[in-house]
């Protein structure tokens, strides 16, 4: 089996939000910066340095996630990371006051 | 390891003997199972004993020997084994063992409360931030709902002494 | 309702200041994330997938308006504008930041309400009947109760570290509102020969990866015993519950190893001991929080109400919504009122900040301020004059909160499942919104009847589905959704679990089987059969064979 591309990713300690590892240093919340990650001695590193404890004055449960890079986009392969990458799959609140567009797993 | 009494770190007299140590002069702890081996040679000798029991061994199993006692140490192997906290009740309210009822293991600052109000009035901490904190962490809640093994007045009894409004 | 005395408002928000500590000592770095996290969860405060959860408890779920009002403000104020009813009668607030979760319990401590034990190892919010106090078939308010237990296991120091989370569910009525046989403990007032007022307790009950129905450990317990009691099972609990195996550590486990003989024998041997301390209850403080939950002054009315009849003939959708969202009540002239959280193709369970203002409102005008929330993720204003339920339902419908559908099948319960959950494997939101899109047809849900639908995203459960009529579990297969269903769950007196029909449905597929399973029913059962009672007369056959019969 071939292995697959992997990216960093964790929950930033503030407000939870799901944030990458980016390309650029630090962490971002776009899929489309994260750092590529194409074989695990490249991935350990990096996932180690997320478990320090300076890490964790910024972010939460890192872990390594497998993505396709097929035609130069980053999207994740499980549907948990489509849904943690762009939100709850349905409108919420009952639709009513709330910035909310849902997702589409389809395609 | 700091040890935390009545509020303060506290010089530690107990020599806590791992099973293969020679035994020694002065106050000592053992672990149960040495307790019950050695039960004769550990009564011979003229100094203070302890008992060590893990969260899996309950005082009961020591029920009938507590008075030989001078302290109990209860073992937490991870802060979230609750077990010890019963256990420190039963060494309390029924066995009414006055002796010194020792938390070890995992032992954090957010637990000390829960811990005193058990019956435990004796503390072994990680490291000395723990010792500051002590007069923080059981005071920072005042009111209790239930009786405990400690001194605390819950509630319903203060409720009852009210004067009628 | 209950008010806090200087006490209770003293422990909360002393609770508040302890956990603004905790939190600073987070984002300072002295707590590590592994030290913190038993820390909030003690407070409520989970990371899910896409941010913090807060989960706010509503003891024994009852509310008054000012209560619903402070959900509103902070669903504005510190979330995105809404807020979701759990099947544990509690509500969820599902982005807050850290930061400032000490600030929401700070308001919530302004209102008598707090997250404390929402999660964690420890003994959970008490939950009850919704209709308590308004019900007809009542022998006493379990609410009662419920405060007396709410406040005996707050901060308990002996059981805040339990092998793991601890239920208790009481009822006072004879039909059960409760789900009482599926709680770790299940409170059932009793009425004994010398017609005191009593509970059977029941232990043992559970749903997860392992469901087990609760057996009794004592048929009549009396009140002044009740702590004693649960003090005695916790404690017995604690001491011998598993600790190896996060799967096998509910009391229902070490009750079905012992043998509900001998773990009797090992509470009662323990309540022996405690029986007569100073847990047991005075009669003057059960009458003190009695007096709290005395009943609101009610109008002596006639049962039988003309404008109301007449209106129930002039309109049949409002006829449609009595039917089903209405029941009965004790006092003659008023009624019970179901507001339905489940629209069609919406969130089962989620309330925008508008509407929980309207219902905050309508409670003052025509509840006395009083709202239920009940774990089939609905809200209730539990005492209406009959002259005014046109009036409420009006405004209902101008808030998108009068579906006529309670106890239909559109009136699922789900789970938050993988569009939230950590822990989930599946999604259950959207499968809920496709099953009640599909049977958007009120006359054919009429038709259907009483039917309960409960779909869970994961094998733990929340989603209650082993207890649904139709139960729909997600289920991961090599990464894809698929949904296993059972049939002939039930959570009331009749508690029953439910049975695996066959193999697992795909996403895409899920809503055509939970269809067919209606119309095979629709087909066989006899004249006003209801889904449960058809159920029990012809098993899974014939389920099975409409379902897998093309494979």
């Amino acid at each position: 089996m071939k292995m697959s591309v992997q990216i960093l990713t964790a929950n930033r300690l503030g407000d939870g939000a799901v944030v990458y590892r980016a390309k650029a240093g630090g962490w971002t919340e776009r899929l489309s910066e994260s750092l590529l990650l194409a074989t695990p001695e490249n991935a350990a590193p990096v996932l180690a340095a997320a478990e320090t404890p300076q890490a964790s004055l910024e972010i939460v449960g890192p872990y390594l996630m497998p993505v396709d890079t097929r035609g130069g986009q980053i999207r994740p392969v499980e549907t948990r990371e489509f849904i943690r990458a762009q939100g709850p799959s349905v409108q919420f609140g009952n639709g009513h006051d709330v910035e909310n567009t849902p997702l589409s797993l389809a395609g | 390891m700091p040890l935390i009494k009545e509020g303060v770190l506290a010089e530690d007299s107990w020599q806590s003997l791992a099973d293969e140590d020679e035994l020694r002069e002065g106050p000592i702890v053992v672990t149960l199972e040495r307790w019950q081996s050695e039960r004769d040679s550990l009564l011979a000798r003229n100094t203070p004993l302890g008992v060590r029991l893990r969260s899996d061994q309950s005082p009961a199993l020591v029920a009938e020997d507590l008075e030989r006692f001078g302290l109990v140490a209860l073992e937490f192997p991870k802060f979230n084994d609750g077990r010890a906290y019963s256990y420190a009740r039963l060494l309390r309210d029924r066995y009414g063992f006055k002796g010194e009822v020792r938390a070890v293991g995992g032992v954090f600052r957010d637990q000390f409360l829960l811990m005193q109000r058990c019956g435990f009035d004796a503390f072994e901490v990680a490291d000395k931030a723990a010792v500051e904190a002590w007069e923080k962490a059981i005071s920072e809640i005042s009111v209790t709902y239930q009786p405990g093994a400690d001194a605390r007045r819950p509630a319903l009894a203060l409720r009852r002494n009210r004067p009628a409004a | 309702m209950y008010r806090y005395d200087e006490f209770d408002h003293t422990l909360v928000t002393e609770r508040v200041h302890q956990f603004r500590d905790q939190v600073e000592r987070r984002l300072s770095g002295e707590l590590t994330e592994d030290q913190f996290k038993p820390l909030r969860l003690m407070n409520g405060l989970y990371l899910q997938l896409h941010a913090y959860m807060l989960r706010v408890a509503v003891p024994y779920g009852t509310l008054s308006s000012t209560q619903m009002r402070k959900l509103a403000y902070i669903a504005r104020r510190y979330d995105k504008g809404y807020g979701h009813f759990t099947t544990r009668q509690n509500i969820q607030f599902n982005w807050p930041k850290l930061e400032e979760t000490p600030d929401i319990l700070a308001e919530l401590a302004e209102v008598e309400m707090h997250a404390i034990q929402t999660s964690g190892n420890c003994i959970r919010n008490t939950t009850s009947d919704q209709f308590a106090g308004a019900a007809a078939d009542e022998i006493e308010d379990p609410r009662v109760y419920c405060e007396i237990i709410r406040q005996w296991s707050t901060l308990h120091p002996e059981f805040t570290f339990l092998p793991r989370k601890f239920k208790i569910a009481v009822t006072g009525a004879d039909h059960d509102r409760a789900a009482v046989r599926v709680h770790d403990i299940g409170l059932q007032m009793r009425r004994n020969e010398a017609g005191e007022v009593g509970f059977e307790v029941i232990v043992g009950g559970g749903l997860g990866r392992t469901p087990v129905i609760g057996q009794t450990i004592r048929e009549f317990l009396p009140k002044q015993h009740l702590l004693s009691y649960l003090e005695a099972i916790l404690r017995v609990y604690n001491q011998l519950g598993r600790r190896d195996n996060l799967y096998k550590a509910r009391i229902k486990i070490l009750v079905r190893s012992e043998g509900i003989e001998n773990f009797a024998r090992l509470v009662e041997e323990e309540w022996s001991h405690i029986k007569d301390s100073a847990l047991q209850l005075p009669e003057d403080e059960i009458t003190r929080i009695e007096t709290y939950f005395a009943p609101p002054r009610y109008e002596r009315l006639e049962d039988t109400v003309r404008e109301f009849e007449v209106k129930r003939f002039e309109d049949r959708d409002f006829a449609s919504w009595v039917r089903t969202n209405v029941t009965a009540h004790k006092e003659p002239g008023y009624a019970v009122a179901t507001i339905s959280l489940k629209p069609t193709g919406k969130p089962p369970g989620d309330a925008s900040a508008w509407q929980m203002d309207a219902v905050a409102d309508l409670a003052e005008s025509y509840s006395f301020s009083e709202i239920r929330v009940t774990h089939e993720q609905n809200l209730v204003l539990p005492n209406v004059r009959k002259a005014d339920l046109y009036a409420l339902w009006q405004s209902l419908r101008d808030v998108e909160l009068a579906t006529p559908n309670a106890g239909l099948l559109s009136d699922m319960i789900a789970c938050p499942g993988l569009d939230y959950c950590n822990l989930a494997n599946a999604r259950s939101i959207p499968v809920a919104q496709r099953i009640s899109e599909r049977f958007s047809d009120l006359e054919r849900q009429h038709d259907i009847g009483s039917l309960k639908i409960k779909i869970s995203g994961c094998i733990n459960a929340c989603g209650h589905h082993h207890v649904g009529h139709i139960g729909l579990l997600g289920v991961d297969k090599k990464g894809e959704e698929f949904y296993q269903i059972t049939l002939g769950g039930s959570a009331d007196e009749n508690t029953a679990i439910g049975k695996i029909v066959g193999p697992a449905f795909s996403y895409d597929d899920v809503v055509d089987a939970v269809e067919k399973i209606v119309d095979t029913y629709l087909n066989i059962r006899s004249e006003d059969e209801e889904f449960s009672d058809t159920f029990r007369r012809v098993g899974l056959t014939p389920f099975k064979e409409t379902l897998y019969a093309a494979h």
